[in-house]
């Protein structure tokens, strides 16, 4: 064995687990000795970001996680969890997987699709649905086109097979995100109140069974790959390979040994594998535990005790049984044909035991390893802030063809239709899925109740980066705007922060800005957070990601047949936007892909955006309007065209009058506006919601026809409108478009 | 009337079929295990869709091989009416209770999409109710239901009427476009020389409430009902 004395220590061994030079003496001060190799290795991945969140957690705590809805808050188990009325409950988390799907796209995706569907499961909760947020380079390049190409088909792959529909998600396309794609996974499920299991290990004499895949050597130090920078400098080795099929005998299996009630806790294996499983159940259960590494079933000869501890391969659960009913719990997964192997026992040390063939290979206080170090790094606002803040709309020339430049912002990528990605998703798959991908959020049924569910995500990279704080807040707002354009009221968001790497100050900056900007938006609109997960060190080539907070938002339907849908419905309904008309056009799609220009300043006002957000909730419950669609990407005459391309049915609007440019008020992007339709005879009862609730509104056109107009600048026909938003982000995936 | 949804490892349609049988078409309906060697007590077996023992060979090919099928096709045998949807479709393929076989999809992708149907006949168990070519609307989800048979087969089945689905556009036509998978004759369901047992790659289940976006897959179960009810089984 290596000499692990503090002085000996080899730079390239801490560097191999991502630990500092100070962090191995604290763990060695900790010990009262150095540790052994094995007991490093367990160090290493619980003290990395990905499991520890050194660098996070003084910021994450000061998110709002209460609500009277939060049954299972923040931190507390693998998902958060909420009540959504009838004894019924929803668990939901976002996690990424950016860096294996850096290097092999493919699994890399599948992979993180059936890591979040195991967070879900181990709850006791059944998965009902997914949704995936990506992040890709411009797709004029083959080889960020191989990554979404292989992104895509791995995330369809994995859902597919599993039975789980794929409901929504964002397609995003950026520079930022060059060589360093973002992969977050989102999976919900849904379980009556008493089914919630705990992730626990306590009970002196418990079993433990290790169930499902076999151990092998793939997805070694996973959890401290995720804090290398450089990725595919990395080895090929870290990155797992998916087998849907058991993932779904597990889902089945594990969700019928909760019935036999011979279950204390269970804990799916994920970053840092069987260590991380075990130590953080013995953690919540208070308790210590014992490991024979030698019981665990491999599928490689020869390999190390600390190989099987810090193996990551997938499709993996630990399961805690009630002493003396370990048969039942065994009888289960046999019916299933899964292999189970009774791998320790719970014990009352507080310190986890690892032996091989009845030697002991590590032994270290659970207490010591939960208790990961917290680092609050310099953080300092960029300098790059205020150059790019500013933005003179005086050296930006205005279209010369307004109806043109409409139908170019239609065919980019981050605005054309995602229907070639989403195609290859099963969306119904389960029979809930009432409003699949393509509207603002998706919409479930509850059996068995009146009740649906709505769910979106949302990002703001760019807003983010130009505006930390305000970004932060944006992505919120928004989510919880799409989910209130289907109808229903928000109630709870799950998070992925995907940042830089946090020892430069300026990214610290972002990130610390960016989390206050969502606690900030999550406090206003009731929203807490329940959890989710921090990704920090994407960068490449030395260039860092934009700050990338994507929120998950979950809104809850009292009556499923009230919900939304964007589509324009008939001739002669009335189009009003609630919302202010005017807009800037701080940070938004037409500046970047019309003029090449990430500039200005975009902001949120809050209060402003919570009566939006009602008067609009409560038009649509009372069945005032027909249509709802929030103004995002390429402003208000893409959210008009949108709605006029769902509904097959043209829209004229009329807002020759309103002072200004014409690319601000027909592209900007000002947040807190949804374009709505009703028909004319309903529009009093809008503004007397809208009055109540504060929020401007007005009547700006009209549907119908077969043409988009707004004159005198904007006259073009509904198909072609329709053609560049259907081919947009399909040629550029297929390499057949020169921008993207 | 009882109806059975069979499982295999790695069904993953059986609980939205289960649904569909029992609170939509009001049989009375059991999940019975691959291992299970009679289906005696059945008046309609579903084998739903899914990737059965993972298909990572060819679809269906290891699950013909499961206990179960012995007694689906004993049952098949005797004239119960069998209905496979997606895998179910490829399993009964796999197994020989219906011809032909199925290639990857000519996108080579995974695909989902609401399609349309066209009835080609009104006079079998699973289509008595509806009208004559009437266009059902229900959604597809699948990676191989590109069907494929020789080419004197695909004579005899289209000469014997057994093709009972084809993939139309609205107007009930059948072209290129409609065709979501390439599959012959834009075949989208087959019926076995009997008339008893369909293969079909649409999925019926998911289309039997108007709030999943459409109840035209009800029609087959109307049809199935009053069928089994003229001509009881056994």
């Amino acid at each position: 064995m290596a000499d692990l004395t503090a002085a000996a220590i080899d730079d390239k061994i801490l560097r191999e687990i991502s630990l500092s030079r100070p962090e191995y003496a604290r763990i060695t001060d900790l010990m009262g000795r150095p540790p052994n190799n094995v007991e490093l290795g367990i160090f290493g991945a619980l003290w990395s970001e990905h499991c520890g969140y050194k660098h996070s957690r003084p910021y994450l705590r000061t998110m709002p996680t209460e609500s009277e809805a939060i049954l299972v808050g923040a931190g507390e188990e693998n998902a958060g969890a909420v009540d959504i009325g009838d004894g019924l409950a929803i668990v939901f988390k976002i996690e990424s997987h950016n860096h294996p799907s850096a290097v092999e796209p493919f699994q890399g995706a599948a992979t993180g699709v059936g890591g979040i569907i195991r967070d879900i499961f181990t709850m006791g909760a059944r998965p009902i649905a997914l949704l995936d947020s990506l992040h890709f380079g411009p797709l004029d390049s083959p080889r960020n086109r191989y990554l979404a190409n292989g992104i895509i088909g791995g995330i369809g792959s994995y859902g597919n097979c599993v039975g789980i529909p794929t409901v929504g998600g964002e397609v995003i396309v950026d520079e930022s995100y060059e060589g360093n794609p973002l992969v977050n996974a989102m999976c919900v499920g849904i379980l009556p109140h008493e089914r919630l299991t705990s992730a626990t290990a306590s009970g002196v004499g418990n079993p433990l069974i290790l169930v499902g895949a076999d151990t092998g050597r793939d997805g070694l130090h996973g959890a401290t790959f995720a804090s290398v920078e450089d990725p595919e400098a990395s080895a090929r080795g870290v990155v797992q390979v998916g087998n849907p099929f058991l993932e779904k005998l597990l889902i089945e299996a594990c969700l019928e040994l909760l019935e036999t009630g011979a279950v204390v806790g269970m804990q799916d294996l994920g970053a840092a594998g069987l260590t991380s499983a075990a130590v953080e159940a013995a953690g919540r259960g208070g308790a210590g535990i014992r490991i024979d590494v030698d019981k665990v079933s491999r599928r490689t000869a020869n390999l190390t005790p600390y190989e099987v501890m810090l193996s990551e391969s997938q499709e993996r659960m630990l399961v805690v049984a009630e002493k003396g009913r370990q048969d039942e719990v065994l009888a289960v997964f046999d019916r299933w044909e899964l292999h189970s192997d009774i791998i320790g026992e719970v014990t009352d040390d507080g310190y986890v035991t690892v032996f091989d063939e009845g030697r002991q290979v590590a032994r270290i206080a659970i207490e010591q390893l939960t208790d990961a170090p917290e680092y609050e790094l310099p953080v300092e606002r960029p300098a790059y802030l205020d150059e790019v803040q500013r933005l003179d709309l005086a050296a930006v020339p205005e279209p010369t063809d307004v109806g043109d430049t409409l139908l170019e912002l239609l065919e980019a990528p981050n605005i054309a239709s995602k229907y070639c990605v989403y195609r290859t998703y099963d969306q119904t798959v389960g029979a809930n899925t009432v409003m699949g991908p393509g509207a603002d959020a998706a919409v479930l049924r509850i059996m068995g109740t009146r009740r649906g569910i709505a769910l979106s995500t949302d990002c703001s990279g760019r807003h983010t980066y130009l505006n930390p704080r305000a970004g932060g807040a944006r992505a919120v707002a928004e989510a919880a705007r799409n989910v209130v354009c289907a109808g229903a009221r928000p109630v709870a968001i799950t998070n992925c922060l995907n940042f830089g790497s946090p020892t430069d100050p300026a990214v610290y900056y972002q990130f610390t800005e960016a989390v206050a900007g969502i606690s900030e938006a999550c406090r206003r609109l009731g929203t807490p957070v329940t959890g989710g997960n921090v990704s920090l060190y994407n960068e490449a080539a030395g260039r860092q990601i934009h700050p990338t907070p994507v929120i998950g938002m979950l809104g809850v339907l009292e009556d499923v047949e009230t919900r939304c849908d964007i589509a324009f419905k008939d001739e002669s309904d009335v189009i009003a936007l609630i919302g202010p008309l005017e807009s800037g056009l701080d940070g938004s799609e037409y500046l970047k892909f019309i003029h090449g220009l990430e500039r200005g300043a975009p902001d949120i006002d809050l209060d402003l955006e919570a009566n939006v957000q009602a008067a609009c909730l409560e038009a649509i419950q009372r069945g005032v309007i027909r249509s709802a669609h929030d103004v995002a990407d390429g402003g208000l005459a893409v959210a008009v065209g949108e709605s006029c391309i769902a509904g097959h049915i043209g829209a004229s609007l009329d807002l020759a009058e309103v002072p200004g440019r014409r690319d601000a008020l027909y592209f900007g992007e000002d947040p807190s506006r949804i374009i709505v339709s009703m028909v004319t005879d309903r529009i009093g009862e809008l503004e007397e919601i809208c009055s109540r609730h504060d929020a401007p509104v007005q009547v700006i056109g009209r549907v119908g026809g077969d043409r988009i107009t707004a004159p005198p600048v904007i006259d073009v026909s509904l198909a072609d409108a329709t053609e560049p938003w259907n081919q947009g982000l399909a040629n550029a995936l297929a390499g057949e478009r020169d921008k993207g | 009337m009882k109806a059975c949804v069979v499982v295999f490892p790695g069904s993953n349609c059986d609980q939205d079929a289960h649904h569909a049988l029992s609170e939509v078409a009001g049989f009375e309906t059991d999940f019975v295990w691959h291992a299970k060697t009679d289906l005696d007590a059945y008046d309609l077996i579903m084998i739903p869709g899914g990737f059965s023992y993972g298909d990572y060979l060819r679809s269906g090919a290891v699950a013909r091989f499961a206990t179960v099928m012995g007694a689906v096709r004993t049952a098949a045998a005797h004239g119960v009416p069998v209905l496979g949807v997606c895998n179910g479709f490829q399993i009964l393929l796999e197994a020989g209770l219906l011809p032909g076989a199925m290639l990857r999809n000519a996108g080579l992708a995974f695909r989902h999409d609401w399609v349309g149907l066209r009835t080609e006949r009104t006079d079998t168990a699973f289509t008595g109710g509806c009208g004559s070519e009437q266009i059902l609307r229900m959604p597809i989800a699948h990676g191989e239901g590109n069907y494929y048979a020789e080419e004197e087969m695909i004579a005899r089945l289209e000469g014997e009427g057994r093709v009972l689905f084809r993939y139309c556009d609205e107007h009930g036509v059948a072209t290129a476009a409609a065709n979501p998978n390439g599959s012959i004759n834009n075949i989208a369901g087959i019926l076995n020389e009997a008339g008893n047992v369909l293969g079909m790659m649409p999925h019926p289940e998911r289309a039997s409430e108007e709030l999943l976006g459409g109840n035209d897959g009800a029609y087959i179960w109307k049809s199935l009902v009053a069928h089994l009810k003229a001509v009881p089984v056994g």
